[in-house]
């Protein structure tokens, strides 16, 4: 136990370092992953029908396939045509990969939106795209908050696999160290507490903003 | 000297696939007059105000405003509907914004009013219908009643021509029908155009300039309210009065 202990704060820095770019690539993705979850809740609501296969398709390629091959996938495809670092090409993989689950909790909480909303919305000679976004969207982000947490709170573990692409993030780090020293209990159980710390300070976050909008409602 | 047509509508028909909801609706309301749709359930009631206001699209016949003949093709239904005002048996208030933010909102957002201008008349609209100290709660802490009066505040707040009332009253309480109903009365007096589905013969007959009695989609009685209800010309208009009364 004590040499867990010290070989902790023997490694922190270097831990520190790896969990900057987990947050880092979490963050990245999570922003990028929320516009188009929007985009594609969007697409699968509206009345048209090809923009509803072209979200339906992409729905089912994604959750019809591992991540980690979707990572490798986009990485050696852009990699093809552009130069682009392993951070980015992560980033936009697990964009791409959260979007899709992003897009069904989205569409799930608009159309749990009583359809009254809309029709007082169009009544007092607002569009629709204007009750949309003030009265419908409003209403279903809170809906939707404790599904996206937990859809963020997944998005930052999965992270851990853009280090097969030679992201240094939490995961990268730990292996490293533990291929160096051949100790990878130790290393990989000093990761897992660095992911429990991030995801228990979210999971909180969350909580927190639930509470608070629960009082308004 | 005859009183303006404020809404006119002619040889209305309306079908959802095979139902065929409105059958030939003709209709006349005058400037200041309180129309009282009633009949059964099922009867196309409801189907005929949003007809009115187009939230349905009617499938054929015409529809005047003001004289002005409207068509989906040829006006701007979004510009349509801020003149005819909807109130809605469930109240349908935006459970995310409060009383005023509900009263200000479309103002704001289709009339381009100023914000300031927009929360002063919120105010006079909700002084009117008697919530003055509820500006900045949220509606889930309003009665039924309550909240039935802030979403009349609301669809005044566009200043409409005319207002629609799709039974207004079913959902509240017993104790809480009479404070929306004497709003309305009120609208009334001060000569807003209504047109009014409701079960409240007490209402009709008082407050009801017509009476229109539907039945299957068509309209089948259409008089004063003493006419209507105390000499039905129509088998079946005296037999849904006898069933309610
Ligand atoms: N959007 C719709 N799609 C299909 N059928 C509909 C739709 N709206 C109404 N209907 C049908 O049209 C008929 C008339 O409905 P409407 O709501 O106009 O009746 P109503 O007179 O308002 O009845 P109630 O007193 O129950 O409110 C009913 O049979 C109803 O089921
Ligand atoms: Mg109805």
């Amino acid at each position: 136990m004590s040499h867990f202990f010290d070989v902790f704060m023997e490694s922190y820095p270097i831990f520190l370092e790896g969990l900057k770019i987990t947050l880092y690539l979490s963050a990245a993705s999570l922003v990028m992953a929320f516009v188009i979850g929007l985009f594609f809740a969007i697409l699968k609501i509206s009345s048209i029908k090809p923009l509803q296969w072209i979200a339906d398709a992409y729905i089912w390629l994604i959750r019809g396939t591992p991540l980690i091959v979707q990572i490798f996938v986009l990485y050696y495809g852009i990699t093809e045509i552009i130069l682009i670092d392993a951070f980015w090409a992560g980033a936009i993989g697990l964009a791409i990969h959260s979007g899709a689950y992003i897009a069904e909790i989205i569409r799930g909480s608009i159309q749990s939106i009583a359809k009254g909303q809309m029709e007082a919305g169009r009544s007092l000679g607002m569009t629709k795209l204007q009750t949309m976004r003030r009265i419908i969207l409003p209403q279903a982000f809170r809906r939707a908050i404790p599904s996206l947490g937990n859809q963020f709170i997944i998005g930052i573990k999965d992270s851990s696999l853009v280090s097969f692409i030679g992201a240094q993030e939490l995961f990268g780090v730990s292996s490293s160290l533990g291929s160096n020293s051949f100790d990878f209990l130790t290393f990989y159980s000093i990761a897992a507490i660095y992911y429990l710390v991030i995801v228990l300070v979210l999971s909180v976050v969350v909580n927190r903003i639930e509470k608070r909008l629960a009082k308004s409602d | 000297m005859a009183k303006k047509l404020m809404v006119q509508v002619e040889r209305l028909n309306k079908s959802f696939g095979d139902l065929h909801v409105l059958r030939n609706i003709n209709l006349q309301v005058e400037e200041s007059d309180v129309v009282v749709l009633i009949g059964a359930s099922g009867s196309g009631k409801s189907t005929l105000l949003r007809c009115l206001n187009f939230l349905e699209i009617k499938d054929d016949g015409k529809i005047f405003l003001e004289g002005e003949q409207v068509e989906k093709d040829t006006h701007n239904l979004n510009e349509i509907r801020q003149r005819v005002g909807m109130v809605f048996q469930h109240f349908n208030l935006f459970p995310h914004k409060t009383v005023l933010e509900n009263v200000i909102e479309a103002p704001i957002l289709v009339k381009n009013t100023p914000k300031k201008q927009a929360i002063e008349e919120g105010k006079v609209l909700l002084d009117k219908v008697g919530l003055s100290d509820k500006y900045h709660v949220y509606p889930s802490t309003l009665s039924g009643g309550q909240k039935q009066r802030v979403a009349i505040a609301r669809s005044l707040a566009m200043n409409p021509e005319v207002m629609l009332f799709d039974e207004p009253t079913s959902a509240l309480d017993p104790e809480l029908v009479g404070e929306v109903l004497n709003t309305m009365k009120e609208l009334a007096e001060e000569g807003m155009t209504m047109v009014v589905v409701t079960h409240e013969m007490g209402f009709a007959r008082e407050v009801g300039d017509r009476v229109v009695y539907m039945h299957d989609g068509k309209i089948v009685e259409y008089g004063k309210p003493e006419e209507i209800f105390d000499g039905p010309k129509e088998q079946r208009t005296k037999e849904f009065l006898s069933s309610i009364l």
